[in-house]
């Protein structure tokens, strides 16, 4: 799995649960160091035992763990650089949601070893939307589930989602409930305003 | 034809940063993006040569006050002069142009002087796609930074904890302190012995640094072949080395060692087609002369002892003397008993 994905799990444990708690999950998977480089790539299995051993440390389902790792990456001001580049997928939610269908795309254009999940959204009517996601990581539908409501609340949207389970070719399926677009205020976004300014 | 239907507004949801003009220059209609660089009512009506300085480089076709169906290059005349592109084309028979724009590079900056969003960018416009990855590589290379800045830092803390003098092979100081240190402390009998090469400086001055190489290379080489295993050799500054014998404190035997080594020393060095020629002085200390040794002054003893062999004409070994060289010591320390 590439640096990237495993130095954001390492913030995410880190920034919400404490430098402790990153070091002995460290210790407990038997990585051999101390921190993830962004930058260099890692075996899929150490992504696995790191995510298996957090979720046993912390006493929570593999799922809600993942969850809370999705909102993280979109709302915590240590990684506001990937919510600004998720934020350039459109002007509102609806946009945003239209937009992960070109995500893949976009995240080879900057990272091009990066391995994202093919997503895809298709609108179902009456405000209701369905997100395919296929991805080497299993259970990575939870923590899009935690992204798509952090997104939502910076958006300002007020939206239902629902992990629907997964399909027989792995395919994991969310539904997604938009049922106000303007409903809050949500956060300022600037197309201007580098990353690291918000922080 | 009839032109009675031409709608420039849906001309200019096709190309937001465009405007109309009349034959004579004037402008007629703004484009919604380009009214937020220059309110729309501050434009219509003004020549485009009012609004801006266009350049075509000799390229354009037309008589008009814009050459046609070209690459234009645009400044505003005045307020931030943003550099524009842009191409021109006549509307046949309707009296009136079109002028579409760009940012071309000067995306950047005009997204932060104008506070654009997505939504001012025609769908077609790779603009948001150039935002993004301008964001996305800037990001990509602050991590890349970060990593090369931590592996420097690694590389030096690695060097600082290094025991291997890169040149020679040898041990370091630092290696030389840690095994004197461990020695002393587990009560082992040794030699020390501290070599200073001659005439190594003027190898240095008159063939190069890569002579010089070599020489320290050679010495290294002579070095281990009269040493034993559990002896060691380290390399402690330019042209100094430090040996430590181990469980090898005969008096004779060490001298008739230190005088191997010089004469090894003094056999010619081939270096491309001429040969150096190098010797060396030697101090020597053991622990028996110490009721208890230390590191410190085991190597300041050695130390006066290759003094002595250079004042007295270089190129030999002199073993430390309590009585002749303390007598000299500038600390006034007492000069330890012989056992």
């Amino acid at each position: 799995m590439h640096g990237m994905i495993n130095r954001a799990i390492q913030c995410f444990l880190r920034d919400t649960y404490g430098a402790q708690a990153w070091l002995d999950i460290a210790e407990n998977a038997d990585l051999g160091f101390e921190n993830f480089e962004a930058m260099l790539s890692y075996p899929d299995q150490i992504t696995l035992d790191v995510l298996g051993r957090a979720a046993r440390h912390l006493h929570k389902p593999v799922e809600t763990f993942l969850e809370d790792l999705g909102t993280y990456l979109v709302s915590h001001p240590n990684v506001e650089a990937i919510r600004r580049l998720l934020r350039f997928g459109g002007e509102n939610f609806t946009e945003f949601l239209y937009s992960l269908n070109d995500l893949e795309g976009r995240a080879k254009l900057a990272l091009p070893d990066l391995e994202v999940p093919t997503l895809s959204v298709e609108s179902c009517g009456d405000g209701t939307f369905r997100l395919r996601c296929s991805s080497a990581m299993p259970g990575f539908g939870y923590a899009m589930v935690g992204v798509m409501r952090a997104m939502a609340d910076d958006y300002g949207a007020l939206v239902f989602l629902e992990h629907s389970g997964w399909m027989d070719s792995g395919e994991e399926v969310i539904t997604i409930n938009l049922l106000e677009v303007a409903y809050a205020e949500g956060r300022a976004f600037d197309l201007f305003g580098r990353i690291g300014d918000g922080i | 034809m009839k032109h009675a239907t031409f709608d420039p507004t849906s001309v200019c949801a096709l190309m937001p940063m465009g405007l109309i003009y009349d034959d004579d220059g004037i402008i007629q209609f703004v484009g919604p993006t380009l009214g937020k660089l220059r309110r729309a009512d501050t434009l219509i009506g003004k020549t485009i040569s009012e609004v801006f300085s266009v350049r075509d480089n000799g390229r354009g076709t037309g008589d008009g006050p814009v050459p046609l169906s070209t690459k234009l290059y645009l400044n505003f005349t005045s307020g931030i002069s943003t550099p524009l592109k842009g191409m021109a084309i006549a509307i046949d028979g309707a009296n009136l142009n079109i002028l579409n724009l760009s940012f071309g590079i000067s995306i950047l900056d005009a997204v932060a002087d104008y506070r654009l969003t997505s939504g001012d960018f025609a769908h077609t416009d790779l603009a948001i796609e150039m935002l993004y990855l301008v964001e996305a590589k800037s990001a990509v290379l602050e991590e890349t930074k970060q990593l090369n800045a931590r592996l420097q830092g690694a590389k030096v803390a690695a060097e600082e904890q290094a025991y291997t003098d890169t040149l020679t092979g040898l041990k370091n100081r630092r290696a030389m302190d840690y095994v004197l240190d461990r020695m002393l402390r587990g009560g082992v009998h040794f030699a020390l012995m501290h070599l200073d090469l001659d005439y190594f400086k003027s190898v240095n001055d008159t063939l190069g640094h890569a002579a010089g190489d070599t020489v320290l290379q050679r010495v290294a080489k002579i070095l281990l072949e009269e040493t034993r295993g559990d002896d060691m050799v380290a390399r402690v500054g330019g042209d100094e080395f430090v040996l430590v014998f181990n469980k090898f404190v005969d008096h004779d035997r060490l001298m008739r060692t230190a005088s191997r080594i010089i004469a090894r020393l003094e056999e010619p060095i081939p270096y491309q087609d001429t040969v150096c020629r190098i010797s060396g002085s030697i101090g020597i200390t053991t622990t028996e002369f110490y009721a208890s040794p230390s590191a410190d002054k085991m190597i300041h003893d050695a130390d006066l002892a290759l003094y002595g062999s250079k004042h007295d004409g270089r190129a030999q070994a002199t073993l430390y003397d309590p009585d002749r060289h303390d007598g000299g010591m500038p600390d006034g320390q007492v000069a330890p008993q012989r056992r």
